[in-house]
């Protein structure tokens, strides 16, 4: 989806502002945000990708005016009311108005160190890679609707393949119910001058994570 | 969404709330209808929330640097299997499945952003900063590079690489930043001490012996 999201070249956000010492949470609302995120992703009901997608398409305008936690606030309430889990009715109201569903996993203080690390994404290869290291090739020029990890900027663009990662889980199908169908994963690597044009720093160069689909051999 | 966005956007506006306030109590009743329906426990988000304030942090990426810095073997090791090597490490429980090194020379500088959201090596350095997450990181560090290490008083060797990592993926990446001049003969234990954050990242050199605290 081509979403405020994909922000990689945009300009007029301004200055990049670190934070001395900045704490792990500004406030407290914040951490429980975080951890309601991990305990409900924990059950299973949705993949990362999901989650991914469904604060891609919150409205362009909340994206952009909303904190990263107000985001992930936003996004648990409508991937719950999205897998039927919580009813729009029941955030009106601020409280729980029917039983919960039972839910295949439950975070608890004796097994939440398992929602700290991240599940592997790797899958046993299914194909032969179509490309190799040092091969150059093409980023498809496509625009999906719904969810990729192919960001505009390096769309149609060419580049070289400098790591090849077997394959992982696709997320363009896992967003959308579509299952896995892992696909081989690389690094490609391009000029910044491919990506921004003859005025680009020349020392810049710049590597996306690219799944196969996005790819095409480059004449 | 129960009440949209437009609706809470401009009830904010109108009656000048304060938008923590509003965001405090929309988060209250989403964990106590959650809890109420019994798929979250109270206890368990309470140790989840200390283990991000207390246990996964930039310390343990600095254990690993450091060690790096110090043990040839350990490093070889590190670039060809990070989650292996790291695993092996034992100072993180829940070691990434896909993460990788990027080692900086005197001809590269790697730096890593993630322009879709806001992927980063959690697992070795704790949660992101809000620098990271923003807007201008995002949108600006796969095209202009040198401009926004600027802003962290970065200056890279004009004739250096920039290599610019985009996380895009489930890969994580994590850099190995050259090690100071000058610590010669150092114990892993004063060298973590020279290992920052930032340096990890891209957006930061580590400290100078001068620097670090004794």
């Amino acid at each position: 989806m081509n979403g405020v999201h994909d922000m990689g070249g945009m300009q007029g956000f301004g200055k990049v502002e670190p934070e001395a010492d900045e704490p792990a949470f500004h406030e407290p609302w914040e951490g429980r945000v975080l951890a309601l995120n991990r305990a409900m992703g924990f059950s299973g009901v949705w993949t990362i990708d999901t989650g991914r997608a469904t604060r891609e398409t919150l409205p362009a305008h909340v994206y952009l005016a909303s904190s990263y936690y107000e985001k992930w606030a936003l996004g648990l309430e409508q991937l719950l009311i999205d897998h039927g889990l919580v009813g729009a009715e029941e955030f009106e109201a601020g409280r729980s108005l029917h039983p919960g569903k039972p839910l295949e996993r439950k975070v608890t203080a004796a097994n939440y160190k398992v929602v700290l690390g991240r599940r592997s994404f790797a899958r046993p290869t299914n194909a032969p890679a179509q490309f190799k290291l040092g091969d150059r090739v093409r980023m498809k020029d496509i625009n999906p609707p719904t969810h990729t990890r192919l960001p505009r900027y390096v769309r149609g663009r060419i580049g070289s393949v400098v790591l090849v990662h077997g394959c992982h889980v696709y997320p363009d199908t896992v967003a959308i119910g579509q299952g896995e169908q892992p696909q081989w994963l690389y690094t490609v690597r391009f000029d910044g001058r491919d990506l921004w044009g003859p005025d680009c720093d020349p020392t810049v160069t710049v590597s996306v994570d690219a799944f196969e689909p996005y790819m095409e051999h480059a004449a | 969404m129960a009440v949209t966005d437009q609706d809470r956007h401009d009830h904010h506006h109108e009656h000048d709330h304060s938008e923590l306030s509003d965001t405090q109590l929309r988060v209250r009743a989403l964990e106590t209808i959650l809890t109420e329906k019994g798929y979250v426990d109270p206890a368990a988000l309470d140790l989840i929330i200390e283990a991000y304030e207390t246990k996964i942090g930039p310390h343990n990426g600095a254990r690993i640097i450091a060690k790096a810095w110090a043990d040839p073997a350990f490093r070889q090791q590190l670039v060809a299997d990070a989650p292996k090597a790291i695993a092996a490490l034992g100072v993180i429980d829940n070691a990434d499945s896909e993460i990788m090194v990027l080692e900086n020379t005197p001809k590269v500088h790697n730096v890593i952003v993630c322009t879709l959201c806001s992927c980063y090596p959690t697992s070795v350095l704790g949660l992101p900063p809000v620098w990271y997450k923003s807007a201008p990181y995002r949108s600006r560090t796969v095209a202009e590079p040198r401009g926004v290490l600027r802003e962290f008083g970065v200056e890279v060797p004009a004739d250096s690489e920039i290599r610019v990592w985009d996380s895009t993926s489930e890969m994580r990446y994590i850099v190995i930043p050259m090690r100071p001049a000058g610590t010669e003969g150092w114990s892993e234990e004063r060298l973590e001490k020279l290992v920052t954050r930032d340096c990890m990242i891209g957006t930061g050199m580590p400290k100078s012996p001068k620097e670090a605290t004794p």
